[in-house]
């Protein structure tokens, strides 16, 4: 599953000349043993993909993250990675314990912080445990190694002969006789870089990861101290209130901004189509802009949530084959039955709750920025373009980030920040109104997937022929055991790949990329086929797979929920679906009840069975998986971005419903553990079978087959039986 | 029109000079530095910037400061009383009920107003309670889940 690209929404170089290289970053610590760790010691197979993901340029060759034993005895673990809810602060250090044999509790975490951190490319692509985890644990069993080996001299005792425990080396024949990490440590400065082949511990040694582990956030965040981006002060701040075109595609003739300026305080900046209203506070700010007079040409776009699709098919990318075996053409001839269909979805919002946000301070031609990013590296790069200054000289202090599912990838509002910081001469804080929010989003993309497939007499899928269109290739490749079949991508994960302004604005990562959209249209297609086949839905998908790892986790999911075969329609609303996302294998299985009058449609209860090899926080895996059902049901039967020539019509929660209380099913999380397969994420994987898993429930339940998500009560009623 | 108005705060007596058309929220979150309430959606629709005006909870963003003279307000930051947090804190710790965090705040107050009505409620109370207040990470079940421990903690405080 390798060789996705990624041009636009998750942009990524090698470390730029302006950061600081790795002797800069470590002179500035004091003491101790500090180890580095570089991504090769992640494995060649997440190298790659991490060069994928750089358009094919290698790597930052110097270091990507490390951790050091101060003469304290506290490990610290320096990445690049933000905490966005998802629980890499508390994920990470686990990784870094296990393999240091120290308490959790006496690690402590930097993430995001420019000056203290290696560059990272962002926090995107479920990367924090799947590949930084590797690198910590690589450091970390290094970092071992060596006080072994100074422990081995101190206690004149030879290396075979020592064990660790507890951040202490101890004498296995005299266990009396142990040297802590802190004295190891004392006085010393010593810096290593982890060993190509670290000797990590094997699963069935593990005593911390596997093990539930308390969030570290979760104090800061119960008492209202966590600080996000929009809640830093700085002496002398502005507010900016940022002129909002009307639609898409518009372009700014004139502005009045005389009403605006007779506000008291209030300063009005106009630099090219950045209009903006500044005020020390930020009520006032807001009020001053909605009095700017602004006249603008109209968008040129034709295009609706309406036409959108047929728009879309016309400006689709050229296609490429990224799977195939056999020959379809032999497979139709196996046929018994040959069903094509065609799914669409629509445009999705991150409606992250908190906007984004970002404070620029410029101070003796340096700064410093507080901005809410999924990736602070980058926003370094963009603060410092805009101020015109080295981007050495930019600080990027990452605070809590609240909420990000892809939407933070790009930093606009920072470089808005430091534009209206520049011409100023003041910090600048931007926090975008819910509106800004909503217009200015870079949505799920709308999608297109056409699936032709064939049944043989005995049940078995002879042919499968899947073509893409603009949600790309992540979760595209089918894993049955298909003897012919093409899979074509036409256009990338998020979107882009179609003739310039296919969409009619700005498309990116959300939430399981391009995966959502694949496994819907894959799931859907299966379950039509077994209900073509007159075959129970789970007893089709295992007559279909070879895998045993996905056979295993549909087996488990279909056990634990207590999956009883039925012919689909059975009008018992029960659905299943199964998938692979970066690695996590999962089932699914839902139910639910619908309203034939209404259409409306009630989740029951949801079940999910979650393979990522060994999981590491088994209290934040379920969290995450909870999380993800529950955010996935928007996507499944509400969410859908309403737009015409150019203007958004969503720009609030009015209009936009998200997933409230009363939509709660019960969720139950069974996480299966595979420890011979490599470690992986668990933020994403559970939201992209949610609309799969749902959508068969529905089909379960009443019949109607939903060839669009979302499922709104309307689009049911359209397709239910007569 | 610059006014002045008092009020308490957290329990402290408040006494500003301010224009009484401001939203309550914004004057929180700058002139009184209190930036636990949060900006969500500025029409009242997500619950993010919730605070207890005189026991009842209200939508900071929607509420000038001219309404509260004379009131008494309760802040996330007051919560917590002599370095020992409120049970419903303990309890949102205890469940994980948050991830991102930006609604947490929101969370615990209408809880906390909830609970001051009706000291032991179903499930569907506490559904009914808070379906007006929007968590985009979907942490719900854990939120009942922390407030319905966090109900049975203050009963048995009382009986204490």
């Amino acid at each position: 599953m390798s060789g996705d690209n990624y041009p636009d929404g998750d942009r990524n170089e090698v470390n730029p000349t302006g950061a600081l290289r790795r002797r800069d970053f470590l002179k500035t610590l004091g003491g101790g043993l500090i180890v580095v760790a570089t991504l090769p010691l992640a494995g060649e197979g997440l190298l790659q993909e991490q060069q994928a993901r750089r358009g094919g340029q290698s790597a930052p060759a110097d270091f990507n993250a490390y951790l050091r034993v101060g003469e304290d005895g506290r490990v610290t673990c320096y990445t690049g990675k933000i905490e966005q809810g998802q629980g890499a602060m508390t994920v990470l250090p686990l990784m870094l314990a296990e393999e240091l044999e120290v308490a959790p509790s006496t690690v402590d975490l930097v993430l995001g912080d420019t000056d203290l951190c290696p560059y990272d490319g962002g926090t995107v692509g479920s990367q924090c445990v799947r590949i930084f985890g590797p690198l910590l644990r690589a450091a970390a069993a290094e970092a071992r190694v060596v006080l072994v080996e100074m422990a081995s001299e101190k206690l004149n005792v030879p290396v075979e002969r020592l064990r660790v425990k507890d951040g202490a080396v101890y004498d296995l024949a005299k266990p009396e006789t142990k040297v802590t990490y802190a004295q190891l440590v004392q006085g010393k400065r010593i810096e290593r870089h982890a060993a190509a082949k670290p000797p990590l511990k094997a699963p069935a040694d593990f005593k911390v990861m596997g093990w539930p582990a308390p969030r570290r956030d979760a104090r800061e965040k119960a008492t209202g101290r966590a600080k996000y981006a929009g809640d830093i002060r700085v002496p002398g701040m502005l507010y900016a209130s940022i002129l909002r075109p009307p639609a898409h595609g518009a372009k700014l003739k004139t502005i009045d901004a005389s009403s605006a300026e007779a506000v008291a305080g209030v300063r009005v900046v106009r630099d090219g189509d950045l209009v903006a209203a500044l005020h020390e506070q930020p009520d006032v700010a807001l009020a001053a802009a909605a009095k700017i007079k602004a006249a603008y040409d109209p968008s040129p776009s034709v295009l609706d949530d309406k036409n959108i699709f047929d728009h879309l098919i016309k400006n689709a990318a050229p296609g490429r084959a990224v799977a195939q075996g056999g020959d379809l053409a032999e497979g139709a001839k196996l046929a018994a039955t040959t069903i094509e269909s065609t799914f669409l979805n629509s445009y999705v919002a991150h409606a992250s709750i908190e906007t984004h946000a970002a404070l620029v301070e410029p101070k003796d031609g340096k700064a410093t920025a507080w901005v809410s990013t999924q990736a602070p590296f980058r926003a370094k790069e963009d603060v410092a373009s805009a101020l015109g200054i080295p981007s050495k000289d930019v600080h990027v202090i990452e605070p809590y980030v609240g909420g990000g599912f892809g939407g933070k990838s790009g930093n606009p509002q920072a470089v808005q920040a430091a534009k209206l910081a520049k011409i100023t001469g003041k910090p600048v804080q931007v926090m975008r109104t819910r509106a800004d929010e909503f217009f200015l989003d870079t949505f799920r993309p709308a999608a297109v997937v056409n699936i032709k497939s064939g049944l043989a007499a005995d049940g078995k899928i002879v042919f499968w022929d899947y073509e893409v269109l603009f949600a790309g290739e992540r979760s595209s490749q089918q894993f049955y055991a298909i003897p012919h079949h093409r899979t074509v991508v036409r256009g990338d994960t998020f979107g882009g790949g179609g003739t310039t302004g296919a969409h009619p604005f700005g498309t990116g990562a959300w939430r399981g990329p391009g995966s959502n959209t694949n496994i819907y249209a894959r799931e859907s297609q299966i379950d039509i086929l077994a209900a073509k086949a007159g075959i129970d839905p789970v007893e089709f998908r295992l007559l279909n797979l070879s895998d045993e790892r996905m056979k295993r986790v549909v087996r488990i999911g279909a056990d634990k929920f207590g999956w009883k075969p039925a012919k689909a329609p059975s009008g018992r609303g029960t659905g299943f679906a199964c998938a692979e996302y970066l690695g996590t294998y999962l089932s699914a299985a839902a139910e639910v009840a619908v309203d034939k009058a209404t259409g409306k449609v009630k989740v029951i209860r949801m079940l999910c069975a979650h393979d990522s090899g060994v999981t590491v926080n088994p209290d934040g895996a379920v969290l995450q998986i909870e999380g993800c059902f529950t955010m996935g049901l928007g996507a499944a039967f509400a969410e859908e971005v309403h737009f015409k020539n150019g203007e958004v019509k969503d720009l609030n929660f009015d209009t936009y419903q998200i997933p409230r209380f009363s939509w709660l099913p019960k969720i139950e999380a069974v996480l299966v553990e595979s420890p011979q397969f490599p470690i992986s994420g668990v933020g994403e994987p559970a939201i992209t079978i949610t609309q799969a898993v749902l959508a068969n429930a529905v089909f379960d339940a009443c019949g109607a087959r939903l060839f669009r998500l979302p499922m709104t009560p309307e689009r049911i009623r359209e397709v239910l039986p007569k | 029109m610059v006014e002045p108005i008092q009020f308490t705060l957290n329990g402290k007596p408040v006494r500003l000079e301010v224009d009484g058309e401001r939203m309550l929220l914004w004057v929180l979150r700058t002139e009184l530095g209190l930036t636990g309430a949060k900006y969500g959606c500025g029409e009242g629709f997500c619950g993010a910037c919730t605070v207890i005006v005189d026991g009842e909870p209200v939508r900071s963003c929607q509420a000038p400061i001219k309404t509260v003279r004379g009131k008494g307000i309760l802040t996330i930051e007051g919560l917590e009383r002599d370095g020992k947090l409120h049970p419903i804190q303990e309890a949102f710790i205890k469940h994980e009920a948050m991830q991102c965090g930006f609604c947490t705040s929101g969370m615990i107050l209408t809880a906390y107003a909830l609970l001051a009505k009706n000291p032991r409620p179903t499930e569907k109370d506490i559904r009914d309670g808070l379906e007006d207040n929007l968590c985009r990470c979907g942490t719900h079940t854990r939120v009942i889940q922390a407030v319905l421990t966090a109900a049975a903690e203050m009963k048995r405080a009382v009986q204490r």
